[in-house]
C-alpha cells in the first residue's frame, strides 16, 4: 500500500514519507520532530502533511474534513508559525508554548508547527527546550531548520528531536509530480522543474500561476537590458516593484481572515457597560496583529526578490555552463539562445564576477540592506563587470 | 506702571539675545503709552551707517507727534564724534523719544558703552550663553513665554530640546516656538522625538547634497553637525543613496524636466538640480558611488563597529569619485 493522501505533496521523499505515515499510525511517534532539508525540499510541506496525518481518523487520507482544515491552515488544534521578523523572540514563543499544552479542542493531538526554528532567539530556543523536554501528554513540536549545524539549531533541542531529513527533490520528480498532478505536458513540465531548481512549491508556481511565469520572463531579459547607467536603475526599480506586487497578494485572504477571527473574538460591536475600555484592549491587539501583518508582508518580499535572484544568477551559470561546454543540464532551458550569445560576449572571468555580484546583493538583503540600494550596486555591476 | 527709562543701553556679544532686548524695548515702549496714543515710530540704524543727520533725525519727533523709539544696532562702531553726541544726548533726552543703544561689550568703541554707563543709564546684559545650565534656563523661559504648560518647561525637556537642536539660541528659540505650538504647549520627551527626527531628514540631505557636490570640507562638516546632534547615521546613509541614484537616471535620461518628473518619479525641481549636479559626474564614477552607498547601508545598519567612520569613508570615497569625473571631462 502506497502512503495516504496527504504525503502526495513530498516529491521525491519515498523514506520520509514512510517514516511519517507509520509514525502517524504509533510506531516510532515522539513528542518533538526537527526537520531538516535545503530550501525547497519542502520542510514545512512534510511538517503540515504530517500534522494532517496526526489529526485525520484515516492517518491523513488527504480528503476528510479534519485533512483539509489542517491544509488549509484553519484546524483549531495546529498552530503554525512562519518566522515573521528577523527572528522570533521570547515572548512570542512562551505565548505559543502556553497555547499548545492545552488539551485538543477537536483533534487527537495539539500541534505546534515552528518553521524555521533556527531564527529562533537564544532566550526563546531555551524556552521551547524546556517545553520539548517535558511536553504536555497530548503536545506535538513540529519544528523546521535548514539543517542540524548547531550554529543553526541548539545541540540541545536538536536532541531531544527525532530528526526527519529531507532532500533536495530531483527534476525529474517534480516533472512528474506537475505532470499527474497538475495535468502539463512532460515539456512543460520539465522546464518548470528546472527553473525551480528543486524547489517544488515554486515549480508548480510557475506550472499554474501565468504571473509567476511573467515574472521570471521579465527577470531573464535584465541581462540584455543592462546596457548604460540608467537602464541599471530602471531595471532595479522593475525588480523591486515586481517583487512587492508579487508578495501583495500572498498573505492577502490570510490577513483578513486573521483580523475577522480576532474582531469576532474581541466582541466586536459590543455595547454596554465595559464596552469602551474592551475595545481600547481590542484596538492594541489589533494594532499588533496588524504589525506582525506587516512583517510578514516584507518577508514576503524579501523571498519574492530573492527568488528572482536566484533566476538571475542561474542565467548567469547557465552561460558559463555553455562557455565551456559543459554538459550540464541547464536551468532555464527555453533561454538556451540568449545564454550562448552571453557566453560568446563574456568571458568566464566575467560571468563569475556576476553571479558573485548577484550572491552578494542576496547576503546583503539577508544581512538588512535596504533592498533597492543593494540591487542598485548589483546591477551596475552586472553591467560593468 | 513705572515710567520707562528714555535710554537703554544693551551690552554683550549675543547677536540674537541684542536683537531680542531691543524688540523687548520697543515692546515695552508701545506698553507704556497711554490708550489711544498712535503706535510708536521705530528706526533702527546700524553703529557703521550713523552721522550727524541720521541721529538727528533718530531722535527728532514725528510730524504727528506720538513716541519714536530709536535703536543703534552694533554700537561699538559708531565714530567717536557721533559717540560725543550720543553721550550728549543722554545726558538730556528729549520726551517721548526712547532710544536703545546695543554695544558688544568689547574694547572697540568703549567710550560710548562706558559714557552711557556712568550716566547711569538703564543696562541690560546680554553676553554669550556658554554653560549649560544657563542655556537650560534660557530654554526653559523661552517654553513658558511661548505658553507651555509648567511641567513641558522642565529641565528635563530643556535639556532634551538642546541635545536636539544644539547651542544656537536663535534655533533653540524657534524650536521652542514650534513645539510648544505644535503640542498646544503640552510637550513630552516623545514630541521633542518627532521634531528632531524632522531635522535628521533636512540634515541627511544637506550632508548628500555637499557630497555629491565633491564638497569635501562642507560635507564632512555637516556630517559631524549630524552625528553631534545625534542625528542617526541610517537616515543620512539612505539620503546619500537617494542622491546618487536621482543624478544616475536623471544623467542617463534626455527629455524636458516636467517630462522626466513624471517618467522617473521625481520632483521637477529634483530633476533640475540633479541635471546642474550631474555635469561632475561620469557614468563610471555614479556606478561606483552606488556601490559605496550599498556597502554603506550594511555598515550604518550594524555591520561595522564605527558607524561614524563607515559614513566619513563613504564621503570621502564618493567626493572623490565626482572629481575624478570633473578630471576626465574637458
Ligand atoms: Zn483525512
Amino acid at each position: 500500500m502506497t502512503a495516504p493522501g496527504v504525503f502526495d505533496e513530498l516529491v521525491g521523499q519515498d523514506e520520509a514519507r514512510r517514516i511519517l505515515a507509520e509514525a502517524a499510525r504509533g510506531t516510532g511517534m515522539t513528542h518533538a520532530w526537527l526537520f531538516t532539508g535545503p530550501p525547497g525540499s519542502g520542510r514545512s510541506t512534510a511538517a503540515v502533511a504530517f500534522a494532517a496525518a496526526l489529526q485525520c481518523p484515516e492517518g491523513g487520507c488527504g480528503a476528510c474534513h479534519t485533512c483539509r482544515t489542517v491544509l488549509g491552515g484553519t484546524h483549531p488544534d495546529v498552530t503554525r508559525v512562519i518566522p515573521e521578523g528577523l527572528s522570533l523572540g521570547v515572548d512570542q514563543v512562551r505565548g505559543l508554548i502556553l497555547e499548545a499544552g492545552r488539551v485538543p479542542n477537536a483533534g487527537r493531538w495539539q500541534v505546534l508547527i515552528m518553521e524555521d526554528a533556527d531564527r529562533l532567539t537564544e532566550a526563546a530556543a531555551n524556552a521551547l527546550l524546556k517545553a520539548v523536554e517535558e511536553p504536555p501528554a497530548r503536545t506535538v513540536f513540529l519544528l523546521c531548520a535548514p539543517s542540524t549545524n548547531p550554529a543553526e539549531i541548539s545541540v540541545t533541542i536538536r536532541s531531544r528531536c527525532r530528526v526527519m531529513g529531507l532532500r533536495q527533490p530531483p527534476a525529474g520528480a517534480i516533472a512528474d509530480l506537475l505532470v499527474t498532478r497538475d495535468g502539463l505536458d512532460r515539456r512543460e513540465a520539465e522546464l518548470y522543474a528546472a527553473a525551480a531548481q528543486g524547489h517544488v512549491g515554486r515549480a508548480r508556481r510557475l506550472a499554474t500561476d501565468p504571473q509567476a511565469r511573467a515574472k521570471r520572463h521579465d527577470v531573464l531579459q535584465i541581462p540584455r537590458r543592462l546596457t548604460g547607467l540608467g537602464a541599471c536603475f530602471t531595471a532595479a526599480v522593475e525588480l523591486i516593484e515586481a517583487a512587492e506586487a508579487e508578495a501583495a497578494g500572498t498573505y492577502t485572504d490570510q490577513s483578513a481572515a486573521e483580523k475577522e477571527a480576532l474582531e469576532t473574538a474581541l466582541g466586536k460591536g459590543g455595547t454596554g457597560k465595559g464596552a469602551s475600555k474592551a475595545a481600547r484592549g481590542s484596538a492594541s491587539a489589533l494594532k499588533e496583529l496588524e504589525k506582525r501583518q506587516k512583517t510578514r508582508d516584507t518577508r514576503a518580499q524579501r523571498d519574492s526578490l530573492d527568488r528572482a535572484l536566484v533566476d538571475l544568477a542561474a542565467f548567469y551559470r547557465d552561460a558559463l555552463a555553455a562557455g565551456f561546454g559543459a554538459r550540464v543540464n541547464p536551468i532555464h532551458p527555453d533561454m538556451a539562445e540568449t545564454t550562448r550569445a552571453a557566453a560568446a560576449r563574456l568571458s568566464a572571468e566575467s560571468l563569475l564576477r556576476r553571479i558573485d555580484a548577484i550572491l552578494e546583493c542576496r547576503k546583503a538583503i539577508e544581512a538588512n540592506v535596504r533592498p533597492r540600494i543593494a540591487v542598485e550596486a548589483m546591477m551596475t555591476r552586472l553591467w560593468q563587470s | 506702571m513705572a515710567a520707562l527709562e528714555p535710554i537703554r543701553l544693551i551690552l554683550g556679544d549675543d547677536e540674537f539675545l541684542a536683537e531680542r532686548a531691543a524688540a523687548d524695548y520697543v515692546r515695552a515702549v508701545r506698553a507704556s503709552l497711554p490708550e489711544g496714543e498712535p503706535a510708536p515710530a521705530v528706526n533702527r540704524i546700524s553703529g557703521n551707517d550713523l552721522n550727524t543727520g541720521a541721529f538727528a533725525e533718530l531722535t527728532s519727533p514725528t510730524l504727528f507727534g506720538g513716541a519714536v523709539v530709536g535703536v543703534i544696532e552694533s554700537g561699538q562702531d559708531v565714530d567717536k564724534d557721533l559717540a560725543a553726541a550720543v553721550l550728549a544726548y543722554a545726558e538730556q533726552p528729549a520726551p517721548g523719544i526712547y532710544l536703545a543703544v546695543c554695544h558688544n561689550g568689547g574694547n572697540k568703541g568703549k567710550g560710548l558703552s562706558e559714557g552711557l554707563k556712568k550716566l547711569d543709564v538703564e543696562v541690560v546684559r546680554v553676553p554669550k550663553i556658554k554653560r549649560q545650565p544657563d542655556r537650560v534656563a534660557f530654554v526653559r523661559g523661552e517654553l513658558r513665554d511661548a505658553g507651555a504648560s509648567p511641567r513641558s518647561a522642565s529641565a528635563e525637556i530643556a535639556d532634551t530640546i538642546i541635545q536636539a537642536v544644539g547651542s544656537d539660541l536663535r534655533e533653540l528659540a524657534s524650536a521652542c516656538a514650534q513645539l510648544v505650538a505644535d503640542t498646544d504647549g503640552k510637550i513630552t520627551q516623545e514630541s521633542v522625538a518627532k521634531y528632531y527626527s524632522g531635522r535628521a531628514e533636512v540634515s541627511g540631505f544637506t550632508v548628500a547634497d555637499a557630497t555629491i557636490a565633491g564638497d569635501t570640507a562642507e560635507a564632512l562638516g555637516a556630517l559631524r553637525w549630524a552625528v553631534q546632534v545625534g542625528v542617526d547615521p541610517v537616515p543620512i546613509a539612505d539620503a546619500l543613496a537617494m542622491a546618487v541614484r536621482n543624478l544616475s537616471r536623471v544623467a542617463a535620461e534626455r527629455g524636458g524636466a516636467a517630462q522626466l518628473a513624471g517618467q522617473l518619479g521625481m520632483a521637477p525641481w529634483q530633476v533640475e538640480k540633479a541635471r546642474k549636479q550631474a555635469r561632475n559626474w561620469t557614468a563610471d564614477a555614479l556606478a561606483e558611488a552606488m556601490r559605496v552607498c550599498a556597502r554603506l547601508n550594511g555598515e550604518v545598519k550594524g555591520g561595522a563597529d564605527d558607524r561614524g567612520w563607515a559614513l566619513e569613508h563613504a564621503i570621502l570615497q564618493i567626493t572623490r569619485l565626482s572629481a575624478a569625473g570633473k578630471g576626465s571631462r574637458v
